[in-house]
């Protein structure tokens, strides 16, 4: 079957860079899934969860908190801002790190910018998206 | 000339340094293999981010609301600089080097009419430049004590310098660092953050023409970019520290490699010095007896 180059990098490394047949990505306006030939674009992602797709059977779950994904023809770059593998979640990590976030959210308040509120909220969903992943494995 | 007891000592003391520089000289080798492999994996990330901004860019840098961080704010009056420097001297030139690289760049900014302000990441370029431009700081942030600098400090600092601009504090935005070309070769390097510099070809021909494959956006290329540019703005003050801590580590195995050779090249001329000062000592004393065994 076709393969395209899926790469995955976070600030720290490069995580993954190999052919694959299918990736899901959890963009932000709803999981998109990516085949070779895609045409090009650019999306921003939510926290979800990647699935990779390799040989016929799905190889990899890896959770992101949300980043930018560049699709073309032949690869799919995603660039994430924090990548963990779904089996090494831990769901009281996420509990405390949801708590934390709905913690920020609830301490700002209208005059704060709405850029400030807009990237709380996006942080609470995407810790929620973590925790739901977390038990989902 | 000086006793033997004196040269003795100096001896002494000259081999107890030269201990030290080379046990700072392993240390800072050691150290900077770890350092290295980390500025290293940063880069893929920093590259790509470059392309998907070099293609957003052009698509957007042409209409009339894009934002401020890709554009600036229209006036090249009040200029940021963002200087790295290391936390800890006995490097060499490598701190001085972006110092002076800051120093001039001041001069010439004012010269010209403009108006400075300094954010310093790291503690010795803080001192070196408070000497001459106390009044231009804004702010200083240091990584001391930290075993690895982690992206989110980078992000700290990239937060800091994005609300100074909502808030109108400046018009451009420049960062200074020592790039890592090997680990003998740091360059002082100057590099434009805020309006972010676009390549030649994309800014001058506004997406129409070119040569990359035309992009869909989802959402909308302005809100794309809205999220993109901080990271990008945290990617590049990440990169650069990192870079500055590889560069730091290897200035300093380079210096103290120096150091030790030039302690050992010292130790040398005073044995040399000693030896020479026994001998006639030595021969001073038998003329002694035997001018006194022929005065009998």
């Amino acid at each position: 079957m076709a393969t395209f180059q899926l790469e995955l990098v976070s600030p720290e490394r490069l995580l993954l860079a190999r052919q694959v047949e299918m990736a899901t990505i959890p963009a932000v306006e709803g999981e998109m899934g990516v085949l070779p030939g895609h045409s090009p674009m650019i999306v921003a992602l939510r926290g979800g969860v990647i699935r990779v797709r390799e040989n016929g059977a799905e190889s990899e779950r890896l959770f992101v908190a949300g980043g930018f994904a560049e699709v073309a023809p032949d690869r799919c770059t995603v660039l994430a801002d924090e990548v963990t593998p779904v089996a090494s979640l831990s769901r009281a990590e996420a509990e405390r790190r949801l708590a934390e976030a709905e913690a920020a959210m609830a301490g700002i308040t209208g005059e704060d910018p709405a850029e400030r509120r807009d990237a709380a909220l996006a942080r609470v969903l995407s810790m929620r998206a973590m925790r739901d992943a977390a038990e989902a494995a | 000339m000086a006793s033997l007891k004196d040269l003795r000592g100096r001896i002494n003391s000259v081999k107890s340094t030269r201990k030290i520089t080379q046990a700072m000289k392993m240390v800072a080798a050691a150290k900077l293999r770890r350092s290295q492999a980390q500025a290293e994996a940063a880069r893929p990330y920093a590259e790509r981010m470059e392309r998907m901004l070099a293609s957003l860019g052009a698509a957007v840098a042409s209409s009339p609301n894009a934002p401020r961080m890709l554009v600036g704010t229209g006036q090249e009056r009040v200029h940021l600089l963002v200087v790295v420097t290391a936390d800890r001297g006995l490097a060499g030139p490598f701190n001085t080097n972006v110092g002076r690289l800051a120093r001039t760049r001041i001069r010439a900014l004012e010269a010209e009419g403009g108006t400075v302000k300094i954010l310093s990441v790291g503690r010795k370029g803080a001192t070196y430049l408070k000497r001459e431009f106390a009044s231009r700081f804004v702010g200083e942030v240091s990584f001391t004590g930290k075993k690895r600098v982690e992206f989110s400090d980078a992000e700290a600092v990239a937060l800091r310098i994005t609300e100074m601009l909502e808030a109108g504090e400046f018009d451009v935005c420049s960062l200074l660092y020592n790039r890592f070309r090997s680990v003998i070769v740091q360059i002082p390097t100057d590099q434009r953050l805020i309006p972010a510099p676009l390549p030649e070809d994309a800014a001058g021909a506004p997406a129409a023409t070119g040569p990359q494959a035309q992009y869909e956006y989802e959402p909308a290329e302005e809100e794309i970019l809205a999220t993109l540019l901080p990271r990008n703005l945290a990617i590049q003050l990440y990169r650069a520290v990192l870079e500055n801590a590889a560069g730091f580590y290897g200035s300093q195995m380079n210096a103290m490699d120096n150091a030790t050779r030039n302690a050992g090249e010292m130790i040398d001329k005073l044995t040399l010095n000693y030896n020479r000062t026994r001998q006639a000592n030595i021969t001073r004393e038998l003329i002694e007896i035997i001018s006194g065994a022929e005065a009998l």
